[in-house]
Formats: C-alpha cells, sequence, structure tokens
C-alpha cells in the first residue's frame, strides 16, 4: 500500500470504533454540561445586570455612555473615518510580514559575513520594542517632515503608516524567530541528510512549518494593529478614534467612544474568528481523529 | 472536591459583584440635586460667601484647569500666580464669593473629566470652554466672561496669508484643536473642500503649519496673538471671523449639573461685569486683540 492511500485511510476512518454504551454515556453527560453551563450563564449575567442597574449613579452614567440619540447620530462619521484606519491597517500589515520575516532572518543567519547587520538588526528591535509606540509616531510624524528635505513627503498619514510598521516590525521579527526557533534540529538535521542546502531546508522544512505555529501569536500581533492605528491621528488625520472624540468634546457626551469601540472590535473579530478556525484546523490534523 | 470549585468560584464571584456594586454611603449626589432647588429659589437675596457656599472643601475654593495652561490665559503654567486673563479671572470671582487667594487650590482637570457624569473633584473649572446648548445638557455653565473671536493663522508670503474673504480659505489645508469652536467654524462657516487636520493640543498644529503639513491654522484670537508672537516665527494673522453678539462664542466656568454654586458663581460675573472690572482684566491681558483684519 502506498503512503498516499494509507494516509487517505487513516484520514478517513476518522471516528474510531467506540463501544455503544460509552457513546451514550459521553452523550448523556454533555447534555447536561451544556444544560449546567447555560445555567450558569444566565445566572451570573442576571446578578451583573441587577447589580450595575442598581447602583445609584447608573442614571447618569447610561445617560453619559449609553445615550441613544448621540449612539445613532455618530455612526455615520465615525463609520467613514473607519475607512482611514482600514487603509493605514491594510498597508501596514503586507509591510510589516515581510521585513519582520526579513529581519528575523538576519538575526538567525550564523554567517559571519552578516555579523554588521545581526548588530542592526539587534539594536533596531531593542529600541523599536523599548519605544512606545506613540512617540515614534510624534518623532516621525512631525519630525522628518520638519527636517526639510528634497523629494521627502510631509503627509501625516504616510508617515505615520511607516512608524506603526517600524514599531510593529520588531515585534514580528520577534515572534518569527521564536517559532524558527522552535523547530525541533532533528528537521534540519533530516534535511541535512536528504542534501538539502541550508537556504533550501529554510525554504522547504523549516519556514512552513515555523510559519503555521506562529500564526495565533502573530494574528494577535495584527489584532493589536488594528487598534494602534489610532494613535497616527495626533498627527492630524481624522480617523475613527478623533473622530468619535470631535464628537465627544463637541457634545460633552462619551456615547460616541462606544460606537468607535464597536468599530474596532468588529473589525478584529472576523481576523479573530479566523485564527480559531486555522487553529482547530491544525489541531484537527495533528490529532487525527483521536479526542 | 474539583466537581465544587466552579460553584464556589461563581458564588464568591457574584458576593464581590453584589458587595462592590451596593448604594455607597455618601448620598452626595442625590444631596447636591436636592440642596439645588433650594438655593435656585433662596440664593436672589441669599448671602453668597465662605461660610455658607457648598464648596468641595469648606472655606475653600477648588479651581480647576487643563495642563499645560497656555498664555495668554495662563502664564508660566502656574494658575496660581495671577497671571494671565483666565487665572485673573478666576481669582476676582473668587474674591467677590469672599475667597482670599490664599483659599484658592487649584487642580488639574483634563478637557474630558470636566464633563464625566458623578461628582466633580472641583468647584469650578476655567479652561476656554465654549458655551453650547448641548453641552448644558451635561454640566453647568456661569454667564459668559469672554466673547471670543476665531482668528486665522498662516505662515508670512504663503498663498494662505493672502486671503481675504472666507471663499479664499476654502481650498486651504486647514488645522484646528479637537473640541475646539474653531474646529466647527472650519466644519460650518468655512466648509473647506479638503478635511481638516485635527489635532490634540495647540502645540502640534502649531508644528504642522511649520512643517507645512497644514496651510492655515484656525484658533482663538488671543492664542493667535501668542503663536504669531511667541510661538511661530514668521507667522502672521491672516483675519478673524466677525463674531455675532448673541450667537458668538463665549467662554464660560464648567459646574457640576445642578451645583448649588451657578447662582453664586452668575452673581460674582454679574458684579464684575457692571463695575467694569472684567473689561479692566481684558484689556490688561487681552489688550492686543483687536487690529486683525475680518474676513468678509
Amino acid at each position: 500500500m502506498s503512503t498516499a492511500s494509507a494516509a487517505a485511510a487513516v484520514t478517513e476512518t476518522a471516528q474510531p470504533y467506540v463501544d455503544p454504551e460509552r457513546r451514550e454515556r459521553r452523550a448523556r453527560k454533555s447534555r447536561r454540561n451544556a444544560i449546567v453551563a447555560t445555567a450558569s450563564t444566565i445566572l451570573f449575567f442576571v446578578v451583573v445586570s441587577v447589580a450595575v442597574l442598581n447602583s445609584p449613579g447608573w442614571p447618569s452614567v447610561q445617560d453619559a455612555f449609553f445615550n441613544p440619540a448621540y449612539f445613532w447620530s455618530s455612526w455615520p462619521s465615525i463609520l467613514s473615518a473607519l475607512l482611514v484606519n482600514i487603509k493605514m491597517f491594510l498597508i501596514a500589515e503586507v509591510a510589516i510580514l515581510i521585513l519582520g520575516m526579513a529581519l528575523a532572518l538576519i538575526r538567525l543567519s550564523k554567517s559571519p559575513t552578516l555579523m554588521p547587520l545581526r548588530i542592526v538588526g539587534t539594536v533596531y528591535t531593542d529600541v523599536f520594542r523599548g519605544t512606545p509606540t506613540l512617540l515614534v509616531v510624534l518623532l516621525l510624524g512631525f519630525g522628518i517632515p520638519a527636517l526639510n528635505l528634497q523629494g521627502v513627503p510631509t503627509d501625516p498619514l504616510i508617515w505615520g503608516t511607516v512608524a506603526l510598521i517600524l514599531s510593529y516590525t520588531a515585534y514580528v521579527a520577534e515572534v518569527f524567530r521564536a517559532g524558527i526557533a522552535s523547530i525541533h534540529p532533528s528537521q534540519r538535521a533530516a534535511a541535512q541528510s536528504l542534501g538539502l542546502s541550508t537556504t533550501q531546508a529554510n525554504r522547504y522544512v523549516v519556514l512552513p512549518q515555523a510559519v503555521r505555529r506562529v500564526i495565533p501569536p502573530l494574528l494577535n500581533d495584527f489584532v493589536s494593529l488594528q487598534k494602534d492605528t489610532a494613535l497616527v491621528s495626533v498627527l492630524g488625520p481624522i480617523e475613527a478614534l478623533r473622530a468619535a472624540q470631535i464628537i465627544v468634546y463637541s457634545k460633552f457626551n462619551y456615547t460616541p467612544y462606544i460606537v468607535a469601540a464597536i468599530c474596532f472590535i468588529a473589525l478584529t473579530i472576523p481576523l479573530a474568528r479566523f485564527t480559531d478556525w486555522l487553529t482547530a484546523r491544525q489541531e484537527a490534523q495533528r490529532s487525527m481523529g483521536s479526542r | 472536591m474539583r466537581r465544587r470549585t466552579p460553584i464556589v468560584v461563581t458564588a464568591a464571584l457574584s458576593a464581590v459583584v453584589l458587595a462592590a456594586c451596593a448604594p455607597a454611603n455618601n448620598s452626595a449626589s442625590s444631596s447636591t440635586s436636592a440642596s439645588a432647588s433650594e438655593s435656585a429659589s433662596a440664593s436672589a437675596t441669599a448671602a453668597c460667601s465662605k461660610d455658607t457656599l457648598k464648596t468641595l472643601a469648606a472655606g475653600n475654593l477648588t479651581i480647576g484647569t487643563d495642563k499645560p495652561a497656555y498664555p495668554p490665559y495662563f502664564v508660566d503654567d502656574k494658575p496660581e500666580n495671577g497671571q494671565g486673563f483666565e487665572s485673573a479671572v478666576a481669582y476676582a470671582v473668587a474674591s467677590k464669593l469672599g475667597y482670599q487667594p490664599t483659599d484658592v487650590t487649584w487642580t488639574v482637570v483634563p478637557f474630558d473629566k470636566a464633563f464625566a457624569p458623578g461628582t466633580k473633584n472641583f468647584d469650578f473649572d476655567i479652561n476656554q470652554v465654549s458655551i453650547t446648548d448641548e453641552r448644558k445638557k451635561a454640566v453647568d455653565f456661569s454667564d459668559g466672561y469672554y466673547t471670543v473671536n476665531q482668528a486665522v493663522v498662516a505662515l508670512k508670503g504663503t498663498k494662505a496669508a493672502e486671503a481675504k474673504t472666507t471663499a479664499d480659505l476654502q481650498s486651504l489645508k486647514l488645522g484646528a484643536q479637537v473640541g475646539t469652536t474653531s474646529l466647527d467654524y472650519i466644519t460650518n462657516v468655512v466648509k473647506p473642500t479638503t478635511a481638516p487636520s485635527v489635532f490634540s493640543s495647540t502645540a502640534d498644529p502649531t508644528a504642522a503649519l511649520k512643517n507645512k503639513q497644514i496651510d492655515a491654522l484656525v484658533v482663538d484670537l488671543p492664542t493667535a496673538y501668542y503663536i504669531t508672537g511667541a510661538q511661530l516665527e514668521n507667522s502672521v494673522i491672516v483675519g478673524q471671523f466677525k463674531a455675532d453678539k448673541n450667537s458668538g462664542d463665549n467662554f464660560g466656568l464648567v459646574l457640576g449639573k445642578g451645583s448649588p454654586l451657578t447662582e453664586c458663581v452668575n452673581q460674582a460675573i454679574g458684579q464684575l461685569s457692571t463695575s467694569g472690572e472684567l473689561q479692566q482684566i481684558q484689556d490688561k491681558w487681552l489688550s492686543q486683540v483687536t487690529n486683525a483684519p475680518y474676513f468678509s
């Protein structure tokens, strides 16, 4: 039997044989668990709601933070400003992935000729992980245009996105580095014994496994990036959080902040569910049908 | 043992949540609204003096403002030195209420804290806050102590510096600070073709103007004089917008909604206005703010 069809046979018989009585007991237990879970959740939320709604300051808090009139009226301006965040985030994400991988590979290289690059890489990572992202945004957004160099754009959106890219590349490079380092050395040894060069081993054996391994923490960093696009507002562009702040200061009511929060949460949900699906699929592939 | 832990944890959590949310002993919020209605009727003749006013700390007046506090409203970022237009107005109001400068305490109140619900940590807040009807739903405003005009600042020799009418400004990239009526002016009066840039403080749009990231910035006239005089070389006030006496932009003191001090503070401002003291303070600290040309 060839390996291909053997593999196919294993994945086809995904459900192993289970004794009927045991299956019945498991089904009953999972039903009871579901009932207890629902009851516990309902009880918890009822208790919390009663406690919050009966606190003495609730009416004024509700008026200040959950005001229906301001809630509906702020959607249009915040939604149109959200496009600025989305644009920045999409461009930054691609650049960060490419540059982060490059930096990780540089830092992991063993070749003596690449030593100066390794030093630069280490300094870069230390500096940009240690500096608050807001500071980097301010320094680049106001500092570089102030130098008045020929041919250098002064658009705050560009420099804000560059600042985000520089800051997050440092984090993402470390994530990639951890992923690559976590691949067992036997993989590299096996690749070597098959006659693959270092580059080929990286390209065909190590990196595919490493990248798959670090997808959850990577997507974690990208969710964080989505929210950090709000920092570029200090340079002037009106993005979602700033649009909310304009209404908040104008009307003296905080409800637009809740609207902006909902927008950001809604942005991150697709990414979060995608990560969950990817991880679940990897788990299923690894466990190959056993519970 | 293992089965019982989740139930114990849920019970403990619920107990903590209930205890934390139990009505607190301070009925301060309910008593302020009750006394506000009493004082509103009685205060026309009641004494507004140090012993009768219900301030945060008895015998002491707590005034809030932001940090940094900019000229010409404050000097050296030290509200307690009494210099600067708003610092002088605050001490004048305090003295009409019977508080000597030694009875006055200053506290830092960031702009978005001034209208937060709940009890305030100041008696009144003075921070170039413009009075609008919508804002009155969240806080109490005193009567206006200054009617302010908006002005436009640009770098000398640029196209923006030549603007004479509101239409000339429409093609420019304008900037303003968030939460200011300057921003409202841009959105409602000028209506530029490109979206304006909005900044967190007064320092940032000045930097953006210097970097030529914006063509002109809109700010209130006193601040415009400070920027062109002290902060940004090579800048000039292009012009000011004429404010209508009735719909004009008025600065007011911010107090908590239903505060017992509002009536007395209004009395104090009324007295300062009729005695001419308010105009004297204005002439002393804002004397140059009359010469900029008006936009047509």
